[in-house]
């Protein structure tokens, strides 16, 4: 096993919380910070008088069996460096998390919910979250869920975290289910219609092939096969689709927001529609066989969401904003901050309809 | 608090025949699948539509009259056991397919609509409903969703909650919360994932969107035969270490073997001390691989004997003698007491080591079928409950079981649920800050407390008495006191 970097800070991270709760001031969680600034951050400008506490440092594996498909470590440890160590036993994150320069933390994908391109294929976040142990608004630490796949004792908190920006809980560590990496992934690529492409992927879909990503872009539909040696080059051969083969850097790209089609003008929408809804617009990037396009766009917020209404879906601006919801659900949502942080002192400012 | 006019107002919002209130009528709601707690439900409420469960709710809320809610009464746990003054909101009369949208790979349902009966309107287009729960006859979608079912396909296809992409709930409150939808991922918390496996606790889910997979393209089984339980354990962490994950991973041990034999007539080999039965599918390339990669390991592993099912009736045969395994268990003794532990994989061969200690030191036999691929055991405690004291033992027993899962680093229920059956043995699994964390996440959804009260999360005081309790060697105290 590769060295390790290790540090465990979970006492004053959690002498910090108490504090804070102790004191009524309110606290803005950070990990690196490999989602503020640039164009597309979580605004980086601290509330007044809110207090930063960063889980850098925070980092290290704390169990890792190949055998058992599940590691534990803590929030501030680099994806970066969890994958190296998992790859040595050949294995890997299954939801793929956007390292985007690769400083992204544990923490950060666990809280801010982010999926790579191979999500219908290998599941989400939530899908691969086990198990959490979290200091909550009173200073509390607690653990839920564990590191086994089933686990039904108690509502399941662990996954309420996902997606949750660190509003209900500081996260201390978290274990995650891992899978295999594919022995062979190759990625074909063809220039064709947005009709084309939507037609081409849903026929793809259809036959027995290991595709593990689908991409359109820039007039070009992607498509990746990934599996044993034997079954994706009898994929290649059997598809014959007259697609190039080019290696993973496409994916990679797209997952860290690191091709050239996130740098272009406009804000980032993020679209979450039904699988194998045609969508065409200017300016976008299908992935997920069409259940998720990326669109940079001037249009008025309005525009966007009524367009992914009328597609069955909607809009999240990116990074995702965690009031954009219904009134009945705003009012539960509420409720379980109350019930977490009773003081309303973590990331606060995530939960407020002020911009 | 019996009050008449609450029968009167259902009767009148949900019509005179669905409300039931009759003693003989009432006594096949008295139990679930637990079934060694009896208890009559003052009212059954069995609403046919959303806006008669709606009105059922309001009822109870303006009369302070607690709700259990109940789909087909197979859950394992007695999440479903009815209270004498309460009102239980049956929910097997909403029982539509709303929908099945095969381009969008998802069918859109009513909460009383049995599993299989998905997979079975679904498998015209060439697609099925994952989550398959022995019970998938009769167990219903919703019961399902508030238990977060699994089955034999878990460790590939996940659970109720990974198959799940939206779900429609009622709060007590009269709010309605629609969950995700169509789409992979939903804006704000994730609201669904607290609901589902919530036990009935925080709301009543009246529609559930399932996200439909195409069937594999190709499956085998293969089933290895081993001389010795641990080795058999060992096995399974082996094959995750060769880098496949089967679609399901079962084990059984000898006294399971022979009595699924003797019921079921599967083929098995009766002098076995243990079996794993794997499936692989996937595409026709990739099973091949996978099937060459898993054999090389169960030969490694020291399995004294492997055969590989390809057609569709090998693999059926296979299947039906651990899909009878319970029934089966059901004539070696007048009862049995299944348990639903998850332990690490690593820890198979052990924990059954201890199992087997564990059942010389009660004096009653255990057998062993389980998802050896997840970690959850569930060992069958056979015994009598016509002897005086054996339910007793049965349960202690079951209780040493489940103390010793959360000591290997595993859980007291992998898909059974907590329900009234596994209170106690919260206690053991959580501190009281976090079952504090617990309650005041149902208070979020149910100020009121009336929605299922009593079960899935136990007070800090119940908790505390027990721990004062455990110097008694586990034997407890007036038994026949409720501790909610």
């Amino acid at each position: 096993m590769s060295a390790q970097k290790n540090g465990d800070r979970a006492e004053s991270l959690t002498a910090a919380i108490l504090a804070a709760c102790e004191r009524e001031r309110s606290m803005t969680i950070v990990g690196s910070g490999s989602k503020a600034g640039g164009p597309d951050g979580i605004p980086n400008r601290l509330p007044d008088g809110s207090e930063r506490v960063s889980t850098t440092g925070h980092e290290g594996i704390v169990d890792y069996r190949p055998d058992e498909l599940v590691v534990t470590a803590r929030s501030g440890s680099k994806l970066d460096d969890i994958a190296s160590v998992l790859a040595e036993a050949g294995q890997a994150l299954p939801f793929e998390p956007p390292l985007f320069d690769r400083r992204g933390t544990l923490g950060g994908a666990v809280a801010a919910g982010l999926s790579g391109p191979g999500r219908p294929w290998f599941g989400s976040v939530r899908d691969a979250l086990l198990g959490v142990t979290i200091v909550n608004g009173m200073g509390q630490r607690l653990t839920f869920g564990g590191q086994v796949l089933k686990n039904v004792a108690g509502y399941d908190v662990s996954r309420l975290m996902v997606g949750a920006c660190g509003t209900l809980g500081l996260l201390l560590d978290a274990s995650l289910r891992v899978h295999p990496i594919p022995e062979t992934a190759v990625t074909l690529a063809r220039e064709c219609t947005p009709n084309k492409a939507h037609e081409l992927t849903c026929g793809v879909l259809r036959r027995p092939l290991p595709v593990t990503a689908t991409a359109y872009c820039g007039g070009v539909l992607r498509i990746r096969l990934s599996g044993s040696g034997r079954s994706v080059t009898h994929a290649v051969r059997n598809l014959e689709l007259d697609l190039e083969v080019e290696d993973d850097a496409f994916f990679r790209g797209v997952r860290d927001h690191a091709h050239p089609f996130f740098a272009n003008a406009g804000r980032l929408w993020m679209l979450s529609l039904p699988p194998g809804t045609p969508f065409d617009e200017a300016g976008t990037l299908t992935e997920w066989a069409g259940a998720r396009v990326w669109w940079r766009t001037d249009a008025h917020a309005d525009t966007v969401r009524a367009r992914a209404r009328a597609a069955g879906g909607y809009a999240a601006s990116f990074p995702p904003r965690l009031v954009d919801v219904a009134p009945t659900v705003w009012k539960y949502m509420r409720r379980l901050k109350a019930a977490f942080d009773p003081g309303n002192i973590l990331n606060a400012e995530l939960l407020s309809h002020a911009d | 608090m019996r009050n008449p006019r609450v029968i009167k107002l259902l009767r009148d919002e949900l019509s005179a025949r669905s409300v039931v209130t009759d003693t003989h009528a009432l006594t096949p709601f008295e139990t679930d699948g637990l079934t060694a707690i009896r208890q009559k439900p003052w009212v059954v409420a069995l609403p046919e539509t959303v806006k008669q469960v709606r009105a059922a709710l309001r009822i109870c809320r303006e009369h302070g009259v607690p709700v259990v809610t109940r789909g087909a009464g197979t859950g394992l746990s007695g999440g479903a056991r009815p209270l004498s003054e309460g009102v239980l909101l049956t929910l097997t009369k909403m029982n539509r397919i709303l929908e099945v949208d095969a381009g969008a790979g998802v069918a859109r349902v009513e909460p009383g609509v049995p599993n299989a009966k998905i997979t079975e309107a679904a498998a015209p287009f060439g697609l099925y409903y994952a989550p398959d729960p022995s019970s998938q006859i009769a167990c219903s979608i919703g019961g399902n969703v508030a238990e977060n079912s699994g089955g034999v396909h878990c460790l590939k296809y996940g659970l109720t909650l990974n198959n799940v992409l939206g779900i429609t709930v009622q709060t007590l409150e009269g709010d309605e919360l629609v969950l995700g939808g169509r789409t992979l991922d939903a804006p704000g918390y994730d609201l669904m994932a607290v609901m589902v496996g919530s036990e009935g606790m925080l709301g009543v889910v009246t529609e559930v969107i399932v996200r439909l997979l195409p069937e594999p393209f190709a499956k085998r089984v293969l089933l290895a035969a081993f001389d010795d339980v641990r080795r058999a354990g060992e096995a399974v962490a082996a094959i995750i270490r060769g880098g496949v994950i089967p679609a399901g991973l079962e084990m059984m041990d000898a006294l399971a073997i022979n009595a699924a034999e003797d019921y079921a007539h599967a083929g098995y080999p009766r002098d076995a001390a243990a079996i794993l039965l794997c499936e692989l599918d996937g595409t026709e390339e990739g099973v091949k691989a996978d099937v060459e990669i898993v054999r090389g390991v169960l030969d490694q592993a020291g399995a004294v004997d492997v055969s590989i099912a390809s057609g569709e009736v090998e693999r059926e045969t296979l299947w039906r003698g651990r899909k009878a395994a319970f029934p089966a268990a059901g004539r070696l003794a007048p009862d049995y007491y299944c348990m639903d532990g998850t332990i690490p994989r690593r820890e198979l061969g052990g924990v059954l080591a201890e199992i087997g200690a564990l059942s010389e030191r009660f004096g009653l036999p255990v057998a062993n079928v389980f998802h050896a691929g997840d970690g959850n055991l569930h060992p069958l405690i056979l015994y009598d409950s016509s002897r005086p004291g054996e339910l007793e033992k049965a349960e202690q027993f079951g209780g040493e079981i489940l103390r010793l899962c959360v000591a290997r680093g595993g859980t007291i229920t992998g898909e059974h649920g907590v329900g009234v059956e596994k209170l106690d043995a919260m206690c053991a699994q959580f501190t009281d800050a976090e079952l504090d964390q617990f309650h005041r996440l149902k208070a979020a959804f149910d100020p009121a407390g009336l929605m299922n009260p009593g079960k899935a999360i136990p007070t800090l005081a119940r908790c505390s008495e027990l721990g004062g309790m455990h110097v008694h060697r586990g034997v407890l105290p007036h038994a026949e006191l409720e501790r909610f």
